[in-house]
């Protein structure tokens, strides 16, 4: 449907893409749109590569996004940006953490990791925020709100206002984490805005 | 009120709102979640049971006694279910009872993708396809009305992307259920020949009926569009197809066995082309083409694998999807988590040159680099049956050296019969079980073994070295697979043992118990010489850069197998 918002989320199993992306299709229904957010569970914590969509609008039907029809990939590893690249739209943004994390064909030196990844992102995609997730969120006070910060990055992309997705992140992360996820979001903002 | 819930969170709510009372499942992906968000309800018991045959059985007892029943399963669960299935088709039930089966179209977490609605047209019951989490709570409480309007289990057919996929769905509250009064009726009940042959009469009068039934129910839909384009279509392919064709008219179908053949008959005469857009097998397509009606589906559309509005743009259309290709990237397969009590095992199984018979659990991964240990995987419980089949037909110099390899959950699931049967038979065999205290593989889901229910009572935990003994099993041994020389020793014992041998290799899985190890570990560069036999271990936390081998601090759990590998003694225990 052409009024509907496509967002692609990926990464490896592990780094908290399932609540990010939880989140986002939150706060898209807080605001009254039909959301559909699909991903696939069971080998999210064997590391393997995950990736969940998040597509709201008017009416969405379908729950997953085709290639070259993401508004927006948020990526939390670099090679896993470049797998998912084909996903997104000419159009589109790209957000990508610069966390490396070696596959098993890699890390046993089978295999080497992609070279020059930046560029290629930099080649296809019409905005690009390379951000050090794990620098803002060892700012904010805990390496795992990663995936909180980097929401606040893609944020300052959608439509929502602070406060709506302040309110989907107190609802969710423990209460004890709730100041740490705050300070990550916002450093995410501000790293937009430095970017 | 209005929530985002799964597919499967969908399920449950439809339960709930809909008055079961007992519902059971054993675990699998993408079927899990069900009973785990049905046990949030206290007003509904739910419970694992061993294995879907027993599941099933339960809730179909739990309907027959009168109370309103749920059973929930993967594709490949109904396969071990279906011989409860097949007949109780015929008694029919008393209180309603749905069957959840839970399919898995491109096989992101199963051993084939199987298309289940075979299995409802095959056992002569009614099935619903749910398109959305929506539909997927409102297709519970009306296939248990059917169920009790008809008098006989009904069928909801799943797929990862519904189960998995979240939507937004209306709330209602819950309506008690009348309990109904079980009477004795042996005629109904006890399948006996002379009363299954009067049953099976029951069954095609009731087939008639539900023939006559479905042409006006609700959940069948007619979505005008262009008459150009007709599209007749079911569950997520519905969703897709309503993307990629947003002119086109659909014939929607909620409830696709029996199909409603006069009105996919009208909708086809009404429509210049019609597409049956379906995923797997050309299920409603050999009907449709059956009644004489000419459509297309299998001949442009694939039968393997999952569809998309991408493809079905492509192939209806003719409209190609110009994306840029990325070349070549390394692959990043699921891989054994570090610190697995299971990776020492898959080492001393290779080191000890065994044909390895497997399951299905985590450990299925130790088939992929570079640990590359399993021989077979096939189904739940094969690899001790296999193991038994091998050791008859390979030369014996191979047949000396068989072992299979199952988890706790998938012994207690189906290993034990074959356990017996290799026993009886006097299968020279080694039976490893590799018990992680869990059913790990599909979330971490209590077991008889972990000694907890569902619902979170303590019971007494099931006890696997007894039960071997007691099977007659002639080597029986737990060990420590950390303890790597007296794995080492117990497995090379188990392998010379002219019998069926039980080895029981103990320890909690790393992500339910990740403290269990004092500090992680760390190379010493000075003494290491790069020998790389560390990296043959398999542990994605160990990984080599420009010639040097690390170990990831953050992933590394400390437990201290790629020591023990270690030629130099270059790699040590760090505490803080």
């Amino acid at each position: 449907m052409p009024n509907t918002k496509n967002i692609l989320i990926v990464g490896v199993g592990g780094q908290g893409i399932l609540l990010a992306s939880e989140l986002v299709a939150k706060v898209a229904l807080s605001k009254g749109y039909d959301v559909k957010q699909s991903e696939v569970h069971g080998m999210a914590q064997r590391g393997g590569s995950v990736s969940s969509n998040v597509r709201y609008g008017d009416v969405v039907y379908s729950p997953t996004i085709a290639r070259g029809e993401a508004d927006v990939l948020l990526s939390f590893e670099l090679l896993e940006s470049l797998r998912w690249l084909e996903y997104l739209s000419p159009r589109g943004v790209a957000i990508v953490n610069t966390q490396r994390i070696d596959p098993m064909p890699v890390a046993s030196g089978k295999a080497e990791y992609p070279k020059n990844i930046e560029e290629k992102l930099q080649q296809k995609s019409h905005a690009l925020y390379i951000i050090d997730g794990q620098r803002l969120a060892e700012q904010a006070g805990h390496i795992k709100a990663v995936n909180v910060a980097l929401l606040g990055v893609l944020s300052t992309i959608l439509e929502f206002d602070e406060k709506v997705w302040q309110t989907a992140i107190k609802n969710r992360v423990p209460a004890k984490t709730v100041d740490i996820n705050f300070k990550a979001f916002n450093l995410g903002r501000e790293a937009v805005s430095r970017n | 009120m209005k929530k985002l819930l799964s597919g499967n969170e969908a399920i449950a709510r439809g339960a709930f709102e809909a008055g079961v009372d007992i519902a059971a499942a054993y675990p699998g992906t993408p079927s899990t979640e069900i009973l785990e968000n049905v046990a949030t309800y206290k007003e509904i018991y739910a419970e694992w049971s061993v294995n879907e045959k027993v599941a099933f059985e339960v809730a179909f007892g739990a309907a027959v006694g009168g109370k309103r029943s749920l059973a929930a399963m993967k594709h490949v669960g109904v396969n071990v279910a279906s011989d409860a299935l097949m007949t109780a088709s015929y008694t029919g039930i008393n209180a309603g009872m749905v069957l959840i089966s839970a399919d898995d179209p491109g096989m992101h977490s199963s051993q084939n993708e199987q298309d289940n609605r075979y299995y409802a047209k095959f056992a002569q019951v009614p099935m619903l396809e749910p398109s959305s989490s929506q539909e997927a709570k409102d297709f519970t409480k009306l296939a248990l009305e059917i169920s009790e309007l008809f008098d006989t289990v009904v069928m909801i057919r799943m797929s990862t992307r519904i189960c998995h996929g979240k939507g937004v769905v209306q709330l209602e509250d819950r309506v008690p259920y009348m309990k109904k009064d079980y009477t004795k009726e042996p005629a109904k009940y006890v399948m006996i020949p002379g009363h299954a042959r009067k049953r099976h009469v029951i069954v095609k009068a009731r087939n008639a009926k539900l023939k006559e039934y479905v042409e006006n129910v609700p959940v069948n839909i007619i979505e005008k569009g262009s008459s150009d384009i007709g599209i007749i279509t079911s569950g997520v392919s519905y969703a897709y197809a309503r993307e990629a064709l947003p002119d086109a008219s659909f014939l929607k179908l909620g409830m696709t066995n029996p199909l409603p053949i006069n009105k996919i008959k009208s909708f086809v005469q009404d429509h210049q082309t019609v597409y049956v857009v379906e995923e797997l097998e050309p299920f409603m397509e050999e009907q449709i083409e059956a009644a004489g009606l000419k459509v297309f589906g299998k001949d442009v559309l694939p039968d393997v694998g999952e569809l998309s509005p991408e493809l079905i743009r492509e192939r209806i259309l003719g409209v190609k999807t110009d994306v840029p290709q990325n070349g070549e990237l390394p692959g990043r397969p699921p891989v054994m988590c570090a610190g697995c009590p299971h990776r020492a095992v898959f080492n001393a199984l290779r080191k000890h040159r065994t044909t390895v018979s497997g399951d299905i659990g985590c450990y299925t991964l130790s088939t992929l680099p570079p640990l590359n240990t399993m021989d077979s995987c096939l189904c739940m419980g094969a690899s001790i049956g296999m193991a038994q089949g091998f050791i008859r037909s390979m030369d014996k110099r191979k047949a000396d050296r068989v072992v299979s390899v199952l988890g706790d959950s998938t012994f207690i699931h189906s290993g034990i019969p074959s356990l017996v049967n290799a026993v009886y038979n006097q299968a020279k065999i080694t039976v490893v079980i590799l018990d992680n205290r869990i059913t790990a593989m599909t979330g971490h889901q209590e077991n008889p073994g972990s000694g907890k229910t569902l619902l979170g009572d303590d019971v007494k935990p099931f006890d696997f070295e007894a039960v071997s003994r007691a099977i007659g099993a002639g080597y029986v041994r737990t060990v420590d697979p950390i303890d790597g020389m007296e794995l080492d020793r117990v497995i090379g014992e188990a392998i010379e043992y002219q019998g069926t041998a039980v080895v029981i290799a103990k320890r909690p899985c790393v992500l339910v118990e990740p403290n269990q190890f004092p500090g992680i570990m760390k190379i010493d560069k000075e003494l290491c010489t790069e020998c790389k036999l560390c990296l043959r271990v398999g542990c994605p936390s160990i990984s080599i850069h420009d010639g040097m081998v690390t170990i990831d601090q953050n992933l590394c759990f400390g437990c201290s197998l790629c020591q023990q590998v270690c030629p130099q003694d270059a790699i040590h225990r760090i505490t803080s």
